[in-house]
């Protein structure tokens, strides 16, 4: 054999091993291209099947908590009333007022009062709890609006203002004692007067009872239904027609 | 003779590296595949796990289902306690 052909013979033997190398190097390689797909396949027919039934139960859930939400926001706004209400949501998450409720979309227009001036009791006691009443919702990393020390006063920045720095432009209280401006006089019958209340300064005579020297229930009634008779007659004459 | 030996030369120098050179580019081509498949292998197997919590959601849908009775039960109450505003 001539030495050319041993050499092409030689060359051929070389491509074809390297074609076998490469060609099974490829196959193994595409063989864990196929059992990493197939592992993958597998975890999406689980995701499918496992979500399959989500989108009912969810649409379920939610139509639960829908009615729930519809429910709460009708028996809010009808027992406290649109403004309350919207004052009641905006002091336990303040800035939600702005949202509005979702079944009364003109809630959204309407301005929230301070929660204070709406509630004061229901306030003063959500702030008496501490730090974990809603109401501290606003300020989570600010001081406790309660003050153990001086709780009392604590509380009153929980009132409107006219009743803590403007005593005084409220009514004043019914005035009793000896100075005071109707006069009454002990009677000797439990509720029975023993004369009608005279303004000071009032020029007439105070009115006598005719028959206060009487004693006994039945006198003491005679005598107040006698008095009842001349408080309706006419002031003069009264006297005589009794 | 000449022609065997020039033959031979390019057999040698011509086919045989064009042929390892497009057989290489297959196989890294296929080596190259093989991290992206076995992430989505596992990204999938990830997915599914995390999805076994959904049987949950019927044990879910039963306790809001209660809820908003009990709760349709106290507004109904409150509704005749309490005056309108």
């Amino acid at each position: 054999m001539p030495a050319a052909g041993v050499v092409m013979i030689i060359a051929v033997l070389l491509i074809v091993l390297a074609v076998v190398y490469y060609l099974v190097s490829t196959i193994v390689a595409l063989q864990r291209i196929t059992k990493n797909l197939d592992e993958a396949i597998t975890g999406v027919v689980g995701i499918i099947e496992k979500s399959a039934p989500v989108d009912d139960v969810v649409t379920s859930i939610n139509t639960n908590l829908d009615a729930g939400v519809s429910l709460l926001e009708g028996l809010l706004v009808k027992k406290a009333g649109m403004e309350d209400a919207v004052g009641l949501v905006e002091g336990l998450y303040p800035g939600a007022s702005g949202d509005g409720f979702r079944d009364f979309p003109d809630s959204k227009e309407t301005k929230a009062p301070r929660i204070s001036e709406v509630y004061t009791k229901g306030t003063l006691t959500l702030a008496r709890l501490g730090r974990e009443a809603p109401i501290a919702a606003a300020s989570p990393n600010g001081p406790a609006l309660r003050n153990p020390t001086y709780g009392s006063l604590a509380a009153r920045g929980l009132y409107p203002e006219v009743r803590q720095t403007r005593p005084e432009a409220m009514p004043r209280s019914p005035v009793i004692g000896t100075d005071s401006p109707v006069q009454y006089e002990p009677s000797e019958s439990p509720g029975v007067r023993k004369r009608m209340p005279v303004a000071v300064g009032a020029s007439s005579e105070p009115t006598v009872d005719p028959g206060s020297d009487e004693g006994g229930v039945v006198k003491s009634g005679l005598a107040f239904l006698r008095r009842l008779k001349n408080d309706k007659a006419p002031p003069s004459g009264a006297a005589d027609q009794d | 003779m000449t022609l065997e030996w020039i033959g031979d030369a390019v057999l040698l120098l011509v086919i045989l590296p064009v042929v390892v050179y497009l057989l290489r580019g297959v196989l890294n081509a296929a080596n190259s595949i093989v991290p992206s498949a076995q992430k989505i292998a596992m990204a999938a197997t990830a997915g599914s796990k995390d999805l076994d919590a959904t049987a949950l959601l019927l044990t879910t849908q039963d306790q809001v289902k209660t809820t908003i009775e009990v709760a349709a039960d106290y507004g109904g109450s409150l509704d005749v306690i309490l005056d309108d505003a």
